[in-house]
């Protein structure tokens, strides 16, 4: 007799209502949304809901539903028209203190949205945005850094008195000449001992004697990934600033950074800010005049009123201590004496002497690093393109002058080690940016990725709809049981898609049609084995086992080779291949579940607990 | 219903001699086009801009290459994709221009054509270097996918067994691209991740008819080998055959329903099924016969053999 354990049996039906649940989100409708934050300066509250309900009423646009989550306001509306309406009306009523983005959100009841389900992440070829992907400079990246050296070491040798002929950057070195055996050896040693990141190499040509440094491999790997995570911090400085929502800006292998945003529709202002530029200014604070007196529009002659990163306005002097070019390295660490995280900075030369000087008349005051970003923002008008310059200004760092100091200084008073790493990023950025450059971009419109959902949505129902007549004609009730088994498979894989919150691209669409034509594959193979079992002349009962039995093995090995293609797809290909073989491999782990547990459960519970003549296959 | 009633008896290796003059002509076809007409590559390779733009009407495409000649777009290949509404340009990449400033004007060219009453479908740029990173990237790709594949059939079955499947995923692949370059179908990245799905299918068909042989070989006291093959082939005829129609129905419903951009995609793989079927049949079988494979072979019974065996 073919019957399952009890476990079997509950397991197949465990796994079919989890799958149901998980696939469920995926049917409720997306509806059109703002995503409304605060920014340092002002907090999410009860206020903020009613007036953005006041400026809606105003403007005369109805949002579905107003819901607050995690600090964050969510307004749903019926239809992208008055989402793009709305939110007109609350820049006006909010101002700058809040952010917007523009999003969509699924319209879940609340008992499924406490399961934590969520549909499937829809990639941008289906909802629509831009994507980016960014090539970092490396070698530019490193040559800076060689640069830098060679300016140290001029100074190192000049302040030895060792005399040289020329000390000039080739490539990735550093390249020192001396008409002297003598003195080269005492450079050399000079520099071994003061740069424990550079290795020496020395040699005679010609007459004249050379020491060549360049930066150990160690340091220069540290220069590269420095590099690559300083330019990921300031795109995401500047990315968040456009208000979409989930941007994505991520590392993609050593030396690119691929920049997400859905939803988001101009390129043209994205490169805009991601090519901006950044300096620094060291300056100092104005603490002989009111602050307050300046907030209300009475700034002093000579200052400056700017605001700190959490809206906290400052008045600074208005001549300019140093510039961020001026800057060689910026590095965060913790201080020696008092343990706390602290950013050490070094300076050029001639930026040295100013600050010297500086701080010399200036102890125990205030000094400040104002962030400066130039922005070219192009806008349409009257049909033309009209380029905006913005200079976006902001204080990032405030510290008192505890003693003179030079080139070489320290900033304390930080919190976290993570705020020095931000500090030493940003201070890095003004002057030491590794130049990048835009090496892929793909844009997908709204109409687009909305038309893409729906031709794939079609193809699978037409392909399944297909697939299915088929096998209830030729495998008549079996036929049927590989049926339930399909759609059971389809709902599988959305629900594991759902619950990985893995990215649904077209080739992924693509790659569940293929998976719905192969799924049925093993169920052939099984059902075919039962056909050839009867007419060896084997009871029905029999047939079933014996076909479930022989087929299994050959079922096992051909969707592990599928499997193989699937992983390397994975592996070598990017974004939307990427989508496809997740949907290829995930749908042959759930068809062999489906096609031989599931069916053989259903095959069992109809032909197994009784004597049968016949079967329908 | 059944497609045979009874298990058939053709003589499939009867015709091998025959099945490998037309599969070596045929692949000396693909091979030449391949080399003389070569792909035609699309962006993702080649590197270059991409804009498609769908208009509200029907438009004429000289228009669109005159609006775009006028601002200094003279190189650009214009055609009609999917309806006659939608136009894709085609950009080839340009040293030292922005590609944003490219896909704007380019867009703002020919949304003028229509009053602005175009709308934005799609933008595309592919860096020089990502497109021969990409190229370099889908070769190794298949290398790989075909080592692995080699190796794990060589320790399931023997590695006659790996070298025939591997020969046959070869054909289906050469025949398969050959096709994009013959008819000089645009060849992109989803076609190539097409062409990947071709060889996990090609192989499965392939696995199968292979495990068929095997349990035969070990089965069938008498008999050539010449003999079991043919008798496997024709005992998973059936099963072959309707694995390949399902599949070929959905994708028949992708190509149909999935759109413009889908159709490079559906149609590799439904070249390569129908390859792909041919081959497990013909080319994967034929191969072990000339490496001379015997029963002999197979007999050292692996456990997976034995499980099959004790079932009644």
């Amino acid at each position: 007799m073919n019957q399952y354990p009890l476990w079997k049996n509950l397991l197949v039906v465990i796994v079919v209502l989890v799958g149901a649940l998980f696939a469920l989100p995926n049917i409720y409708d997306q509806d059109p949304s703002l995503e409304i934050s605060g920014t340092r300066r002002a907090s999410v509250d009860e206020t903020t809901m009613a007036r953005i309900t006041q400026a809606m009423e105003k403007a005369g646009v109805e949002a579905k539903g107003i819901s607050s989550e995690n600090a964050k306001l969510l307004v749903r509306f019926l239809n992208s028209e008055d989402q793009l309406k709305a939110k007109e009306a609350i820049a006006d009523e909010l101002g700058t203190d809040y952010n917007q983005a523009l999003t969509l959100s699924p319209d879940l009841p609340d008992w499924l949205r406490s399961f934590g389900a969520e549909p499937m992440y829809l990639g941008l070829d289906l909802r629509g945005g831009i994507h980016v992907l960014i090539d970092v400079d490396m070698e530019a990246a490193v040559q800076q850094a060689v640069e830098r050296n060679s300016g140290d070491i001029r100074t190192l040798l000049r302040k030895n008195k060792v005399r040289y002929l020329r000390v000039s950057r080739e490539g990735e070195k550093v390249v020192i000449k001396f008409n002297d055996l003598a003195k080269r050896d005492k450079a050399e040693q000079l520099i071994h001992s003061e740069f424990r990141s550079l290795a020496t190499a020395m040699s005679d040509e010609g007459g004249d004697f050379y020491v060549r440094a360049t930066l150990k491999p160690a340091e220069r790997r540290a220069v590269q990934k420095f590099a690559l995570e300083q330019n990921i911090t300031t795109l995401r400085n500047r990315v968040n600033a456009l208000g979409v929502a989930e941007p994505l800006i991520q590392q993609q292998g050593e030396r690119r950074i691929v920049v997400q945003l859905p939803g988001a529709q101009d390129p043209a202002k994205l490169k805009e800010i991601l090519g901006a530029t950044a300096t620094l200014e060291y300056r100092l604070a104005d603490t002989e005049h009111s602050v307050q007196d300046a907030v209300n529009g009475r700034v002093p002659p000579g200052s400056k009123l700017y605001h700190e990163r959490n809206g906290q306005p400052v008045l600074l002097k208005k001549s300019v201590i140093v510039t961020g070019n001026q800057i060689i390295d910026a590095s965060s660490g913790f201080d020696q004496r008092s343990g706390q995280p602290m950013v050490s900075v070094r300076l050029d030369g001639p930026g040295g002497n100013r600050m010297r000087r500086v701080t010399n008349d200036n102890v125990s005051k205030p000094m400040a690093v104002v962030f400066i970003e130039n922005r070219v923002v192009t806008r349409m008008v009257d049909g033309e393109p009209v380029k905006h310059r913005t200079k976006v200004e902001e204080v990032i760092s405030i510290a008192n002058i505890l003693e003179p100091f030079g080139s070489r200084f320290q900033t304390t008073g930080l919190d976290t080690p993570e705020e020095a790493h931000d500090l030493a990023l940003l201070l890095r950025a003004g002057a030491l940016a590794a130049p990048i450059e835009i090496v892929e971009e793909r844009t997908i419109g709204p109409s687009l990725g909305q038309d893409n959902i729906d031709q794939g949505f079609m193809s699978v129902m037409i392909g399944m709809a297909l697939v299915m007549i088929f096998m209830a004609v030729y495998y008549r009730v079996f036929g049927l049981v590989a049926d339930l088994a399909l759609s059971m498979n389809l709902v599988l894989i959305v629900a594991i898609l759902s619950m990985l919150q893995a990215t649904l691209t077209l080739p992924g669409i693509a790659g569940i049609v293929l998976t719905v034509g192969m799924a049925v594959d093993a169920n052939v193979l099984i059902f075919e084995r039962i056909r050839e079992e009867i007419r060896n002349g084997n009871t029905p009962q029999a047939s079933i086992q014996a076909g479930y039995a022989k087929a299994f093995s050959t079922i096992i090995d051909a969707n592990i080779t599928t499997l193989i293609a699937a992983v390397v797809l994975f592996s070598f290909g990017t974004g939307p291949i990427k989508g496809f073989a997740v949907t290829l491999a995930i749908g042959i782990l759930t068809s062999m579940f489906t096609a031989i547990i599931g069916t053989r459960a259903v095959i069992n519970w109809i032909y197994g607990r009784r004597q049968v003549k016949a079967l329908a296959v | 219903m059944q497609i045979f009633k009874k298990t058939t008896k053709f003589n499939f290796m009867g015709g091998r001699k025959l099945a490998l003059i037309v599969s070596s002509a045929v692949i000396l076809v693909a091979l030449a086009s391949i080399v003389v007409r070569g792909l035609n590559l699309g962006i993702d390779f080649t590197g270059g801009t991409l804009v498609e733009v769908g208009y509200q009407e029907t438009v004429d495409l000289p228009k669109v290459r005159e609006a775009l000649a006028a601002e200094g777009f003279s190189e650009a290949t214009v055609q009609h994709f999917g309806t006659s509404r939608d136009v894709l340009v085609r950009l080839a990449p340009k040293d030292g221009a922005d590609s944003a400033a490219i896909s704007t004007s380019a867009f703002a060219a020919m949304s003028k054509l229509a009053d602005g009453q175009a709308d934005m479908r799609r933008v595309e740029f592919v860096g020089p270097q990502v497109g021969d990173e990409l190229t370099e990237d889908g070769g190794l790709a298949m290398l790989y996918a075909l080592i692995g594949i080699l190796i794990y059939v060589g320790i399931r079955f023997e590695y006659r067994f790996a070298v025939g499947a591997v020969i046959a995923l070869v054909h289906d692949v050469i025949f398969t691209i050959g096709i994009f370059s013959l008819f000089q179908v645009e060849f992109d990245l989803p076609v190539l991740a097409a062409v990947l799905a071709v060889i996990g299918y090609s192989l499965n068909d392939t696995i199968v008819v292979f495990d068929r042989i095997r349990e035969n070989f070990r089965k069938i006291r008498k008999g050539s080998a010449v003999e079991i093959i043919n008798a496997s082939l024709n005992q998973t005829l059936t099963r072959t055959l309707v694995t390949s129609l399902t599949t070929l129905l959905v994708l028949i419903a992708l190509f149909v329903f999935g759109g413009e951009i889908i159709h490079g995609f559906a149609l590799a793989l439904i070249v390569g099924v129908v390859v792909g079927t041919y081959s497990s049949i013909y080319v994967a079988s034929t191969a072990i016969i000339m490496m001379g494979i015997s029963k002999d072979d197979l007999m050292p019974v692996e456990k997976e053999g034995a499980d099959v065996e004790e079932t009644p």
